[in-house]
């Protein structure tokens, strides 16, 4: 086969993890199907990040140019365009992330290149691509082939490959090619950042956890997760779908796209566990399931699992407690 | 402001126990209660509350067959002026890329200051439509879009990235935007929204009236071919704690005792 490309995605000269993830995922498909396996980066000033990917692959691209200052994928696709025509690689690799997602589709409808998103497994048989991805927040897995082309793009989900750094460093060489940027970007351009809103409860500081999920059903619902918490001395968080609603604010939130916590304690009540939530919890020291789905990906993650309605179950847990502390008087 | 939302009709499965089809190919979806993507719902809401500010029409559009029907007509209730249902058997086994140029075949003919999608839908996760279309129809797309601040041909959207960061895109209008939940509070239905709603007519379109031909739809004109679907299997699994539920529950004592946890 012919080239892999590693897309590489940074953030305020930072390389991100995910890219480290598909550069070790795409080593191990490069020597399976006796592949180039080349890094691309874009940006300006990105020359030392560039130094760090050639640790992993033989050939870095590097393209730098005054007009990337932050991710525009308008601008990224201009010169991924370039690259891809004249090179013709036989895979395009990107992270499932904010970036991939803004980029990658267009992209591939722009190059009539078949893309498959979100992928958490990929395999070549006889210059056949086949991926694995979810279903329904994650309760399901599809086995799917992408239709044969002479290219083929796919995004890779985050936290699916572990990083193995190469030993020895592959060394790779960095080439430099001149921006294909002739004008402005016009038709989006980059503002500013805005940062989380800081204040409010610091739940990572938490040593117990009990969060709570879509399956409250109702905003009335939550004191009952809430007075299961206070009983325990433990502070209450939720997945994303409860601060999506307004029912809790977003400095309660764990997941990807809320706050990354590791108590001694966390109780998931009513929680599917989509990979997005799963990010951000699954690092805790004893983790306890409540959801009336025995399918539920939760417990996949959890220690232990109960598999009930919460609203029968709750109250009977919280006056154990109750007992137990008097006990203990 | 004209804005077209593009919507998808799916099952619930938040909270559903699912079963795989004797296809293998897809779930067994009896029994499972369909809806609007919730994405879709956040989309439908941020247009109907634009067009209440400035004014223009809203229009609905979603493929699938007849009992689709019923999200398109939760539109017509929320606050759409018009809704398209695109129905053919030749569509059956579309991937997310022949939804683009259905959806484009359409839309190319209406006029839109601005498209709106989902961000993804629930059920194949794809986040793959909206830029699709939108690279279809020469139009530039933000997708992620937290918050939209319109200026004559402009709009300032927020961007989600990862742990609460966003970031502020200008964009140039018409453009398309996918949108993430959380973006605004969807509002109830009324009766009286509902009873309006049932006398709107809904267009039904085919593959005839879209100008593609069976090979661009389908599985011919997909990328991905879903080979088969199956429960994942996870490395770890819960020791599942059972009983009554005063059991189950001096159980979980035990163990958060045994910690150290109360």
């Amino acid at each position: 086969m012919g080239e892999i490309f590693v897309l590489a995605e940074h953030r305020q000269g930072q390389i991100r993890d995910i890219t480290y993830e598909i550069l070790t995922k795409a080593r191990e498909l490069a020597e399976t199907t006796n592949s180039e396996l080349t890094a691309i980066i874009l940006g300006k000033d990105v020359k030392e990040q560039a130094k760090n990917l050639s640790e992993y692959t033989k050939t870095v691209l590097l393209v730098q140019d005054e007009k990337m200052e932050g991710f525009n994928s308008e601008a990224y696709q201009k010169i991924l365009s370039k690259l891809i025509t004249e090179r013709k690689p036989s895979l395009i690799m990107m992270g499932h992330t904010s970036y991939g997602i803004e980029l990658a589709p267009r992209l591939a409808a722009a190059l009539n290149i078949p893309l498959a998103t979100d992928c958490i497994g990929l395999s070549f048989q006889d210059d056949a691509l086949t991926v694995t991805r979810q279903l329904y927040g994650g309760k399901v897995n599809v086995k799917a082939t992408v239709c044969k082309a002479l290219t083929h793009m796919v995004t890779i989900r985050q936290a699916t490959f572990a990083v193995q750094k190469p030993s020895p460093p592959a060394n790779g060489e960095i080439v430099e090619i001149p921006s294909p940027l002739q004008e402005e970007i016009t038709g989006k351009r980059f503002i500013q950042y805005f940062l989380p809103k800081t204040g409010g409860v610091d739940i990572t500081s938490a040593e117990k956890l009990v969060s709570v999920g879509r399956g409250i059903k109702d905003a009335a619902n939550i004191s009952m997760v809430e007075d299961l918490a206070k009983t325990l001395d433990a502070i209450l968080s939720c997945s994303r779908p409860i601060v999506d609603k307004g029912w809790l604010p977003s400095d309660r939130q764990v997941g990807s796209s809320g706050k990354t916590v590791k108590p001694k304690l966390y109780m998931a009540i009513g929680i599917s566990g989509a990979f997005q939530h799963v990010l951000g919890m699954k690092n805790s020291d004893l983790i306890m399931a409540i959801n009336k789905d025995p399918n539920a990906p939760i417990f996949g993650f959890a220690d232990y699992g109960v598999v009930q309605d919460l609203f029968k179950i709750l109250p009977a847990i919280k006056n154990k407690i109750i007992e137990e502390k008097k006990q203990k008087l | 402001m004209d804005i077209i939302v593009c919507v998808k009709h799916v099952p619930e499965t938040a909270d559903a126990d699912l079963k795989i089809d004797p296809s293998g190919k897809s779930i067994e979806t009896a029994g499972l209660v369909f809806d609007i993507n919730e994405w879709d719902d956040y989309a439908l809401e941020e247009a109907v509350r634009i067009k209440e500010k400035e004014g223009g029409k809203v229009t609905a559009i979603t493929i699938g067959p007849q009992d689709s029907e019923s999200t398109l007509r939760k539109c017509l209730a929320r606050g759409a002026d018009s809704a398209i249902r695109l129905t053919d058997p030749r569509f059956e086994g579309s991937d997310a890329y022949a939804i683009a140029k259905i959806l484009h075949s359409v839309i190319k003919t209406l006029h839109y200051d601005l498209i709106f999608t989902g961000m993804q839908a629930a059920d194949d996760g794809n986040a793959v439509v909206g830029p699709v279309l939108a690279e279809m129809l020469g139009v530039p797309h933000v997708t992620l879009v937290k918050k939209i601040e319109l200026s004559p041909g402009f709009a300032k959207v927020n961007r989600e990235l990862e742990a609460g960061l966003e970031e502020q895109i200008e964009v140039n209008l018409p453009s398309l935007f996918s949108i993430q939940t959380g973006i605004n509070e969807p509002r109830y239905v009324s009766i009286m929204g509902i009873r309006k709603a049932m006398q709107k007519e809904i267009k039904v379109m085919s593959l005839v009236d879209t100008g593609l031909t069976e090979n661009d739809v389908g599985l011919a004109g997909s990328w991905l071919n879903t080979e088969s679907v199956y429960m994942p299997q996870f490395e770890k699994q819960a020791v599942l704690l059972k009983g009554t539920d005063d059991e189950i529950a001096m159980k979980i004592v035990e163990i958060l005792k045994s910690r150290g946890l109360i």
